[in-house]
């Protein structure tokens, strides 16, 4: 705009006064994200009737309300239990080691040397793979003819390790994958938090020669605690709906062992065409991950208020 | 207490050198077996001295697939390109949308807005499948099934609550009072928006905008269920390319390292943001 025509905008628009449009101008800018929000709650709530219905693609005659009945089946079927148990399982030992790990990984960083900056900055890069592919590349590196860790396994003598194609060893290579892709997650987090700590507490206790593992179980993991809550929150969520390192490595496999409710949701849908129980399926799934995440955004929003109270 | 004993710096060393081992070595490995030929992965002991080829990455970009069964048609290239084409657009489209709503819930504070924000926040942890099932079958009526429209829309799902997120937290960082000082000059709001605030919060528009291409890139399950072949990203295209190339091990290597290296530089450029950007804003970096 030339600075003629900037001058004459000035005057026409000077004085400057509260018009009626301004208190609809933030729902004019929000109106596409309204709608969006539209367009994810439509088919959500399409997959709660789902979840009431006898809805089999191959059968489309059969249709119908039938109440709870996919819900109700659930509780006597024992496959259901399945999905439900290793779903837990995974997400419990994977939230852990990459917990403990990741904690380990930011308590050895902490300091900001130029040579811990590039050790978490390399450590970044697994959690930038696509896990889908991370998983192909743990695929190739697990061949049971080629793979280099099943050569390394048999230096050790242990010469039969099938990794994920063995009903005994398929939860440890997933939850390895996972580990690999997802502690550096919690690594930056804790690691941004334990660098942002006030230092006094540190250095009192410094002085007063205070013993190193009161220090860190007494000052630094209170101090820690909400970055801590808040990252194994949000890995709490996406590790229980796990899909892409499972679905990629075994598709669930073998058998049932690695069934987890988003991968048994996929293979009812498009395997078995039953949608009303994969909808089932997945609405549980829902109701675990909001029970989750009420839990999230409660200290998130406290977390929220803290940071701007400082500011 | 941090650089104390002998034997703490000597654990600390190992601890180190192991940490680095296990999160680098199968990203070398992956990358230096895409330089060999089949019959060098196949050697047992495997070596880390070879001859390298570039013949895997010939084949993954002329198409031909040279397999014992004969020729193969690949189209892993056509894959990359959908990646490129689906996370680019993905990316703009949530930064149109996007952007002004953020500024919406940082200046005005309406229920409206709080309501969208947690809606769609709440949705970044529900299970996808949840609205990608139903929706496939929407899909199919509407005829947006197996579309780049259609793609791009549900990339919305990740695109969106990141930029809304972050971009958000930094209009509110921004005080309001420099807007107000222009507006008096006689300016409108749209001016402010966009010759203030927009500037203002460049750098953390831009990196919302990275890190939304970033995990649309690196998402899985959307494509798989709504795209067919010709319309696959790569990580759909990877897998797909796994079952049919068989055993050519290192054009699947190849066809690797081509689809993280996008990401993975990217990551490095914008790494910077990452905390706030995968934490929505939740710890700042």
């Amino acid at each position: 705009m030339s600075m003629v025509q900037l001058l004459q905008t000035n005057a026409q628009a000077a004085p400057p006064k509260p018009r009626p449009r301004v208190r609809l101008l933030p729902y004019l800018l929000s109106l596409p994200a309204l709608l969006v929000c539209v367009a994810i709650l439509v088919p959500f709530v399409t997959a709660a009737v789902y979840s009431l219905q006898r809805y089999r693609l191959n059968l489309p005659y059969l249709r119908g309300f039938i109440g709870a009945g996919n819900y109700i089946d659930f509780l006597s079927d024992p496959a259901f239990w399945n999905t439900f148990r290793i779903s837990i399982t995974y997400t419990a030992v994977t939230v852990v080691l990459e917990l403990l790990l990741g904690l380990g990984i930011a308590l050895l960083l902490r300091r900001p040397t130029r040579f811990h900056n590039a050790v978490s900055i390399m450590l970044l890069l697994p959690l930038m793979t696509a896990p889908a592919i991370a998983a192909l590349m743990w695929k190739l590196m697990t061949n049971p003819s080629f793979g280099i860790l099943s050569y390394l396994v048999g230096l050790f003598g242990v010469t039969d390790f099938k990794w994920a194609s063995d009903p005994s060893s398929a939860l440890f290579t997933v939850v390895l994958v996972d580990v690999w892709v997802y502690t550096p997650f919690i690594m930056i987090l804790l690691l941004a938090g334990l660098r942002s700590l006030p230092q006094q507490p540190f250095e009192a206790a410094a002085l007063d020669g205070v013993p190193a593992s009161f220090v860190f179980f007494r000052i630094t993991l209170p101090m820690l605690a909400p970055y801590i809550i808040t990252a194994s929150l949000f890995r709490l969520l996406d590790s229980i709906q796990q899909f892409d390192i499972i679905y990629a490595m075994t598709q669930g496999g073998p058998g049932d062992r690695l069934m987890v409710f988003q991968v048994q949701a996929y293979l009812e849908f498009f395997q078995y065409t039953n949608v009303g129980r994969s909808a089932a399926l997945l609405m549980i799934l829902w109701l675990i991950t909001n029970i989750l995440s009420n839990i999230f955004i409660k200290n998130w929003l406290r977390l929220r208020e803290r940071a701007h109270g400082h500011a | 207490m941090e650089h104390s004993s002998l034997a703490g710096r000597i654990f600390r060393g190992v601890a180190l050198t192991l940490i680095l081992i296990f999160f680098m070595f199968p990203i070398v490995w992956i990358f230096l077996m895409s330089f060999q030929t089949n019959e060098q992965i196949l050697r047992i002991p495997p070596r880390i001295l070879f001859e390298p080829t570039l013949a895997n990455y010939e084949a993954l970009i002329s198409g031909q697939l040279r397999t014992a069964a004969g020729n193969l048609q690949i189209s892993f290239m056509r894959n990359l390109f959908n990646s490129v084409v689906l996370s680019s657009a993905a990316v703009v489209l949530a930064l149109l949308l996007g952007v002004p709503a953020a500024y919406a819930f940082a200046r005005f504070k309406f229920r409206l807005g709080e309501s969208i924000a947690f809606t769609l926040l709440s949705f970044r942890f529900a299970p996808p499948l949840l609205v990608l099932l139903p929706l496939s079958l929407y899909y199919q009526e509407l005829g947006l099934n197996d579309t780049y429209f259609g793609i791009v829309w549900v990339y919305q799902l990740i695109a969106l609550p990141l930029i809304l997120w972050i971009v958000r937290g930094y209009f509110e960082d921004i005080s309001p009072d420099i807007e107000h000082a222009y507006r008096l000059a006689g300016h409108s709001w749209r001016e402010a928006f966009t010759r203030i605030a927009v500037p203002l919060a460049g750098p953390g528009i831009a990196a919302a905008g990275l890190l939304s291409f970033i995990f649309c890139w690196n998402n899985f399950v959307f494509a798989l269920i709504l795209a067919s072949a010709d319309k696959q990203p790569v990580t759909v295209g990877a897998l797909a390319f796994v079952t049919a190339s068989g055993i050519q091990y290192g054009q699947i290597a190849a066809a690797i390292v081509l689809s993280v290296t996008p990401t993975l530089l990217l990551a490095l450029y914008a790494q910077r943001y990452l905390v706030e950007g995968l934490s929505l804003g939740a710890v700042k970096g």
